[in-house]
């Protein structure tokens, strides 16, 4: 089994004409991805990567059963695109664009309650479950189908730990980014949540940055309603206060949200925390041998 | 993006907000002038640069004659401002903002903040003004007054209503607090801000409440919808290495050790400055160079870091989903020999094109030292530090 996607989900992708879209569209279908459709205003009726292309998601869900979308068009106009996937029923978005304006998201999170979907992102490198359905612009060769969950909000960190993970030989039930903004969808507590429930997931690994509580949060969760082992990290370390690393939610407010207030407090939780960004994987190793 | 206070206050003068009669001056002579333009008897000389603390660091003086207005901006205008969030260099100053002094009765703080938890806009208020939020925050939580803003109906007055009368805002003073409050959301909202301030609202001579002080900072994803708010963009403030970078599409922050650092993604960018820390290191530098990277951008960030002469050494550390190893590989080749560069490279490829980009580092014939992983080529980075300053 895996979390929020599947060889059963029914994908598209928004945006899915333009350059990005179609070439890790492209590399989705290679991993095996059920991309049924696409969605593109101006172009319904077209076809592209021998796929049909809407106008709007409502006509793609209704012609196609989509469930899941990959939102691939530029921030300024995404947070539109995020409501009308809302509004026309999709279960599972996820949203790849990086730099939409935070007001926008405020918005989106609003119209969100009520619907029954689950956003990812935005900025975000996406959700895979290797060998069945891969939305989002990770390098797919690294992962490899296994037991251990992994949630982060950094892409490239991810693979670095992905990286090390199968090296060692452990594999991925599912990798969930939750991206880098301040105010995003799904947070690490609905990310843990859904792996403690999935019985194909031993482990998991929660790789954070400074910035926020949302780790904090998750630890003290997982410690309530947990029966499976966390590994954490929290990036950020050597970054001064006050300043924003990349990440628009990387950003030291005050003391308790430096990495290394955060780790200590997740330790005390009874999370098991990395402090050399380069043990992720011999960690998991080490924590799945005890 | 951060704003000077006589642009924000501007800004919330022209939202109906109440603030001192005032202008920026950027000489002795202008800022006589301004005095003498209010009148009244005393006025606030305040130095305008992008950082807090300015009272404490002697950036704000009052004036009882136009002649010490003068004094005082000349004292100002060109000198180095030390505040606690400078530096210990400080910031040149190059303008003050005069305006007419009140008598205050009573001091507040007021701000508007994106609640990362909350995930709202939400209101901040406090009977105990002119003090650091986050002081009183820690030491008198209950003191802090916080009020989430539901997007789809905006500030309604009973909330506002409701927060004047939890700090003491009552009487006459309530429907000014509600005009204020509905105006600063207004601004917020409408302006793509991140974070707005009020330290202190005060009330002032006859029972006004007025803004003695005014801070925004800008959402810099949304200022292109607002090109008025460009334009009160203040190169000056920024540093210049920054805003190179920025115009590069590199995302680039100076520090001040010596292992200069170019990453791509801002995650593995910092995990990869806290292993050069944990094997003893200080990293120069933050550079993510993004998605996408073609050699011109990574040749870019090779310039960029090494305009900062406290780099010894320089670490790529490259895991590529979007990006291409052979295409960073190229970019390196072609930085090391354009830029002549003399510093050890410590190189580590991983992912998307490695063996492509593997192939152009060992046939370059450049004494590149190359990583098989994070841990060594931060490792192998330290050591060269080491090597270069023994």
């Amino acid at each position: 089994m895996s979390i929020f996607i599947n060889k059963n989900s029914r994908v598209i992708y928004q945006g899915f004409t333009g350059q990005h879209a179609t070439f890790h569209a492209e590399e989705a279908i290679a991993h095996g991805t059920n991309i049924v459709a696409g969605v593109t205003p101006g172009k319904g009726g077209t076809r592209h990567l021998d796929r049909p292309v809407f106008d709007t998601v409502s006509d793609a869900v209704r012609e196609t059963g989509a469930d899941v979308s990959g939102i691939f068009v530029p921030p300024r106009f995404a947070a539109d695109a995020i409501l009308e996937a809302i509004e026309a029923g999709i279960k599972t978005i996820v949203v790849i664009a990086d730099g939409i304006p935070v007001q926008d998201m405020v918005r989106v999170k609003r119209y969100l309650i009520g619907h029954d979907a689950t956003i990812f992102g935005p900025n975000t490198a996406g959700v895979i479950t290797p060998g069945e359905c891969k939305v989002g612009i990770m390098p797919a060769n690294i992962y490899t189908p296994g037991r251990i969950g992994v949630v982060s909000r950094s892409g490239t960190l991810n693979y670095e730990a992905v990286a090390q993970m199968t090296e060692l030989g452990h594999g991925q039930s599912t990798s969930v980014g939750i991206g880098g903004d301040p105010i995003n969808g799904a947070n690490f507590v609905d990310v843990l949540s859904a792996f403690n429930d999935d019985p194909d997931t031993d482990a998991v690994v929660l790789i954070g940055e400074i910035g926020g509580s949302q780790e904090v949060d998750a630890a003290i969760w997982a410690k309530a309603h947990m029966d499976k082992p966390v590994i954490g990290f929290i990036a950020g370390v050597s970054a001064p206060p006050g300043r924003r690393m990349g990440h628009a939610g990387a950003i030291i407010s005050g003391e308790s949200d430096t990495a290394e207030a955060k780790m200590n407090h997740m330790e005390a939780l009874g999370v098991h925390v990395v402090r050399n960004p380069a043990d992720i994987g011999a960690t998991v190793d080490r924590v799945l041998k005890q | 993006m951060n704003i000077h206070e006589y642009q924000a206050k501007e800004l919330f003068r022209s939202y109906g907000i109440a603030v001192p009669a005032g202008r920026m001056a950027d000489t002795e002579a202008m800022a006589g002038d301004v005095a003498e333009e209010i009148g009244g008897k005393s006025w606030v000389v305040k130095a305008q640069i992008h950082a807090g603390g300015r009272g404490k660091g002697g950036g704000v003086k009052l004036a009882e004659s136009v002649e010490e207005v003068r004094h005082h901006a000349d004292q100002i205008i060109g000198s180095h401002l030390i505040t606690a969030q400078t530096g210990a260099q400080g910031k040149l100053v190059q303008r003050v903002l005069v305006e007419a002094a009140h008598e205050i009765k009573k001091e507040f703080y007021l701000g508007l903040i994106i609640d990362r938890t909350r995930q709202r806009i939400t209101i901040i208020a406090s009977a105990s003004g002119g003090m650091d939020i986050e002081d009183i925050a820690n030491s008198h939580p209950d003191k802090v007054i916080r009020e989430a803003v539901d997007p789809a109906i905006g500030l309604p007055e009973f909330q506002c209503r409701k927060i004047a009368a939890r700090i003491g805002l009552t009487g006459e003073l309530m429907p000014q607090a509600v005009k204020l409050m509905r105006a600063l959301y207004r601004c917020f909202r409408d302006k793509g801000a991140l974070m707005t301030e009020i330290n202190p609202l005060a009330i002032v001579d006859d029972n006004k409440l007025m803004a003695l002080d005014a801070k925004i900072s800008f959402d810099s994803n949304a200022v292109h919808r607002y090109p008025e708010i460009t334009s009160y963009r203040d190169f000056d403030e920024e540093d210049p290495k920054e805003v190179e970078a920025t115009g590069h599409g590199l995302n680039y922050i100076a520090l001040d050790g010596n292992v200069g650092c170019i990453v791509n993604g801002a995650g593995l960018a910092m995990a990869t400055m806290d292993a050069i820390s944990l094997h003893g290191g200080s990293p120069a530098n933050f550079l993510d160079v993004g998605g996408g990277a073609s050699p011109e951008k990574i040749a870019n960030a090779f310039r960029i870091v090494l305009k900062d002469p406290n780099v010894k050494t320089i670490l790529l550390n490259i895991f590529a989903g979007i990006n291409r190893c052979d295409w960073v590989a190229t970019g390196v080749v072609q930085a090391m020999q354009d830029q002549k560069i003399k510093e050890p490279v410590i190189i580590r490829l991983s992912g998307t094109n490695v063996e492509l980009g593997q192939k152009i580092i060992d046939n370059s014939g450049l004494p590149f030292i190359v990583a098989k992983d994070l841990d060594e080529a931060a490792r192998k980075s330290v050591e060269a530090v080491r090597r270069v300053t023994a």
